[in-house]
């Protein structure tokens, strides 16, 4: 209003009115972010960290560095979706009868805010993460299928968590939960910017995962070490193939729902209005038939976590191999059959409905197989309870508990009763805090010394792990019970003395989170600190068994100076016990030179002008649409009329690197105590 | 749980006394903020139907879920590495039988358990009618931004927010919304169905237990959904007729006109009851002959509600 009209032309439908000035708590955390940003940026260019950091991170293609900072950007964006989480939780202890400190449109932010950054932003990146950075050292390979691509999915994905962030100070988040159900979602009963900014951050940050998906699929089918057939993989890669090729499948059909309610927001389409034969049943059909898959794609690579974990901290090979393959694929299967589940109480009739229902307990058999396949890998072993192992105990009791609780939501007759109830929000949090968030940390702690060069310490990871688990009981059994007495999900205010304690009591379980997290952020600077007694000189600090041990810690750029010659399941152990018996590494390889791919710029370039394009297009500013589009395409044509697309390793430099991680071994050898070792291990996975 | 009981106790002796008597215990658990149990105490014979089977779910899985967690604690229990009694098996890897037993528990407990599913979801159809001796009480249910109407056709009455049935009468509602989807939902009587606009669905219901009940939706529909609840009263059966004849005494009647005004969106409205409805609302709202809920008010640029050549 107040900037002048060919410049407010300019900006399309952006005014300073879409600063939150009247609003004190968003426009306080909008400025906090932004010091803290601000102050990070300073720090960098002060302290000239700013080529390095362009060199060696941002225009990194190396499936480490990448896979580094997709956990680096899920971990912040976790932090966020928790300050959501304690935003919703202190609200509704104070709103009995009261209007509490968040009006209803503020409040409508945050849930939606934290479904939306939780799963797009802090989940899916901690998964894709650990699959980036373990899945070609487990393979055996130096990179992925597609290193550049790989890097422009992470900036895609950054670009997304990027735009929601931006929400919060220019504009307003959707007010329409983490899935926009129309009509709600549609121009007439949402005409702000929210719900565009979820769209287009979404559709941006799926382009990102959806390219992930290709990488990892490729990779997985087409580049693996010699002798490395398909069962001879490790579970956690069968896992991350499944989870890729559900991306595969389904990101799509997000990407075509999205974009359907796009053409009805912008050009007045009427796919799911309520006028002119739009229908929004068909928008919660697709976004299910995407949304369930979605579910697993994120406890998949989770179950691949707590498949390696459990092994390496029980001392055995995995119990039953063939039937976690087995049933990996076969919940990849079955997770594309149940998307109904997720409305029964639209009144499909008891044919339908008791199908879905049917469909979606069978899910249960394949996760059933694998909870007792764990259970029997820990029988008869001898199990050391470090923090991965205590994360995966957790998850084994903690998940079971919740399959119970989303069995029991697939009846279609109780559904009845606890749809969108705080039972379902206690069951879904059950799984995917207990499935893919302990699994993040396991997963956290367990290559932690992999990918850095030494362990996180010991005693503060324990310490977040027991609040985690407390902090977890403490607020999802009250809401379990307050669904139970009728309580529905994303109220702002209530009024029935019946609800306030469980409320109440679930308020002091995000408290006991928060301790959670303190020991958290305190375990990584004590680890620091202390990185030279923590520190991993043989690359093998848990007497791991899959090939991502045989390497140094960190690895080198190339990962295997020689690419290994896979021999059977668990082929590090075989290479281990092999070292032990004969008192030698096998002979040093004659060295070549290695090829590995060039860093290139593309995904930040591309992922700066999406933002751009993003953010025009939320805001209507077509010129900046058109030269943000246009930008991009001119860095893709760039980057494909390239030259020089690698650099080589000379073969002297691999020989160095590759001494010194043998020299390593060879002193770890020379210790004592081998012998027994050798007596009491067993042979390892079946050859 | 103190309010419950309390509610309880206020409702329970009600079925035995005079009627001032069950009135002033209605004043009573209204001043509860109206309201008393969750879905485990259920007032009617759908929601006793859907808490069985839910319990009779949880019984069957905890059948095994409970061994299953016993056994993963006493296994990490036994086989922890500093146990020397514990018989170290590393090639213990594969055991055919294992494996058999291990697929077969759970494929025997979903298989248990879809024959559960598959009777429950067909008894319990919310559009499958009640049997009884008498023919149900109709009920259209509209859901508004925010709140509920109650239009009862045979009556020719209807209510904002607040819901009279009789105690025993099966009640067959006909459901749809002005606007964006929501839910209706009352958890001591039983099933929740969807409210979609241009769409109806159907629900069946019984009281059996005078008293007041929360209602709510269940399905998030926007900044004023948190005040979009209502109290169903379960009377009487001779009490019915009663509330049926004070209500067309007095109050506004409900005309097109009128359903414009209440199609505005507001939050928290408190009850009310219309002297009069127009018998064809519910259809010309189904049918859009009258348009949807308007939205929110933007800067005067928005939509016309009014239809073209309306009043």
């Amino acid at each position: 209003m107040f900037v002048p009209l060919a410049v407010g032309d300019m900006l399309g439908k952006l005014t300073l009115n879409a600063i939150p000035l009247d609003q004190p708590i968003p426009l306080i955390a909008g400025g906090v972010v932004i010091l803290v940003v601000v102050a990070v940026i300073a720090w960098i260019v002060l302290r000239g960290h700013l080529p390095y950091l362009w060199r060696e991170w941002i225009t990194s293609v190396d499936h480490k560095r990448i896979g580094v900072m997709y956990v680096l950007l899920g971990l912040v964006m976790l932090l966020r979706g928790f300050i959501d989480a304690i935003m919703m939780r202190s609200q509704q202890a104070l709103a009995f009868h009261a209007a509490g400190y968040l009006p209803p449109e503020h409040y409508d932010q945050v849930f939606s805010a934290h479904g939306t950054i939780m799963i797009f932003f802090a989940a899916m990146p901690l998964m894709i993460g650990l699959m980036n950075f373990v899945v070609p050292l487990q393979l055996g390979v130096r990179d992925v299928a597609f290193p550049t691509l790989n890097s422009t999915s992470f900036w895609l994905t950054a670009t997304g968590a990027l735009l929601v962030n931006i929400s919060l100070v220019i504009g307003e988040f959707a007010r329409t939960g983490w899935l926009p159900y129309p009509p709600l979602s549609e121009a007439r009963y949402s005409p702000g910017v929210g719900v565009d900014y979820y769209l287009w951050a979404l559709q941006i940050s799926g382009v990102g995962t959806l390219l992930t998906g290709v990488n990892f699929v490729t990779t997985i089918l087409k580049i693996r070490a010699p002798g490395m057939s398909y069962l001879r993989m490790p579970v956690f890669c069968w896992t991350a193939l499944c989870a890729n090729l559900l991306i595969v499948a389904a990101f799509p059909v997000l990407t075509a729902t999205l974009a359907m309610l796009l053409l009805d927001r912008y050009l007045g389409f009427h796919f799911f209005t309520n006028s002119a034969g739009g229908n929004m049943m068909m928008f919660i059909n697709l976004i299910w038939a995407w949304g369930h898959p979605e579910v697993y794609i994120l406890v998949l690579p989770a179950f691949g976590v707590f498949s390696e974990v459990i092994p390496t901290f029980s001392g055995k090979p995995l119990f039953g191999y063939r039937s976690m393959v087995v049933a990996t694929l076969f919940i990849c299967l079955v997770s594309f059959l149940v998307w109904l589940h997720h409305f029964f109480t639209m009144g499909a009739g008891g044919d339908v409905n008791a199908t879905f229902g049917i469909a979606t307990s069978i899910i249960a058999v394949g996760t059933g197989v694998k909870i007792y396949n764990w259970m029997f890998t820990m029988y008869g072993g001898r199990i050391r309870f470090a923090t991965p192992m205590l994360w995966s105990m957790g998850f084994l009791v903690t998940f079971t508990i919740g399959g119970m609780t989303g069995v029991l939501l697939a009846v279609p007759p109780a559904d009845f009763q606890l749809h969108n109830s705080l039972f379902l929000v206690a069951h879904f949090h059950n799984v995917i805090i207990a499935g893919v968030l302990f699994a993040a940390f396991a997963g956290l702690t367990y290559w932690f010394p992999k990918a850095f060069g030494f362990r996180l310490h010991e005693g503060w990871g324990k310490a977040a792990f027991w609040f985690s688990l407390a902090g977890f009981y403490i607020t999802f059994i009250p809401l379990y019970a307050v669904g139970l007495l009728g309580m529905t999900r994303r109220m702002q205010h209530y009024d029935l003395a019946l609800w306030r304690p469980w409320v109440l009591a679930a308020g002091v379980g995000i408290l006991v989170f928060m301790c959670a997290l303190a020991c958290q952020v305190i375990q990584l600077v004590v680890s620091i600190r202390r990185r030279e007694e923590l520190r991993d000189f043989t690359g093998d600090p848990w007497n791991g068994r899959s090939l991502e041990w045989s390497t140094a810690s960190p690895p080198p750029a190339f990962n295997f100076a020689v690419l290994p010659n896979v021999q059977g399941e668990e082929p590090y152990w075989h290479i281990k016990r092999r070292a032990i018996e004969t008192q030698q590494l096998t002979a040093e390889p004659d060295y070549q030179p290695i090829e590995m791919p060039r860093n290139s710029p593309t995904g930040f370039i591309t992922a700066f002008f999406a933002t751009v394009t993003g953010f025009a297009l939320i805001w209507d500013i077509w010129w900046l649409v058109g030269v943000g589009l246009a930008c991009a395409y001119a860095v893709f044509v760039w980057f494909a009329w390239r030259d020089v697309e690698e650099h080589q390793i000379p073969a002297e430099e691999v020989a160095r690197i590759d001494r010194a991680r043998r020299k390593a071994r060879e002193e770890w050898l020379a210790t004592e105590g081998h012998e027994e070792w050798l007596t009491s291990h067993g042979q390892g996975g079946t050859s | 749980m103190a309010a419950y009981a309390r509610g309880l106790s206020a409702v329970r002796p009600s079925r035995y006394l005079p009627v001032s008597a069950r009135i002033a215990a209605a004043l009573a658990t209204a001043s509860l903020a109206g309201c008393s149990g969750g879905v485990l105490q259920p007032r009617g014979p759908i929601g006793a139907a859907d808490s069985q089977i839910l319990l009779d779910a949880v019984g069957i899985m905890s059948a095994i879920v409970v061994p299953t967690i016993a056994a993963l604690f006493i296994f990490a229990w036994w086989f922890r590495a500093s146990n020397p009694r514990a018989r170290y098996q590393p090639d213990f890897v594969y055991s055919g039988r294992l494996e058999i037993i291990i697929w077969s528990i759970p494929i025997l407990v979903i298989m248990f358990l879809g024959g559960v599913i598959w009777i429950g979801s067909h008894e319990l159809d919310p559009y499958r009618p009640i049997s009884a001796d008498e023919p149900p009480l109709e009920v259209q249910v509209v859901s508004l931004d925010w709140k509920w109407l109650f239009i009862y056709p045979q009556q020719r009455i209807a209510s904002v927010n607040e819901l009279v049935i009789p105690v025993g009468t099966p009640v067959h509602f006909e459901l749809t919304s002005a606007s964006v989807m929501n839910a209706f939902f009352v958890p001591q009587l039983g099933s929740m169905i969807a409210t979609m606009n241009g769409m109806k669905t159907q629900l069946n219901l019984t009281a059996d237990h005078p008293g007041d009940y929360y209602g709510e939706s269940t399905q998030y529909s926007g900044d004023g959904f948190s005040g979009m609840h209502f109290v169903v009263h379960a009377v009487a059966k001779d009490e019915f007729p009663r509330w049926v004849s004070t209500v067309q005494q007095d109050g506004p009647a409900l005309d097109r006109n009128g359903y414009f005004d209440l199609l505005q969106q507001t939050q928290n409205a408190r009850p009310f009851t219309y002297r009069s409805v127009d018998p064809s609302l519910f259809q010309a709202i189904l049918t859009h002959q009258l348009p949807p809920g308007p939205g929110p008010y933007v800067g005067g640029a928005g939509p016309n509600v009014r239809p073209v050549g309306g009043r």
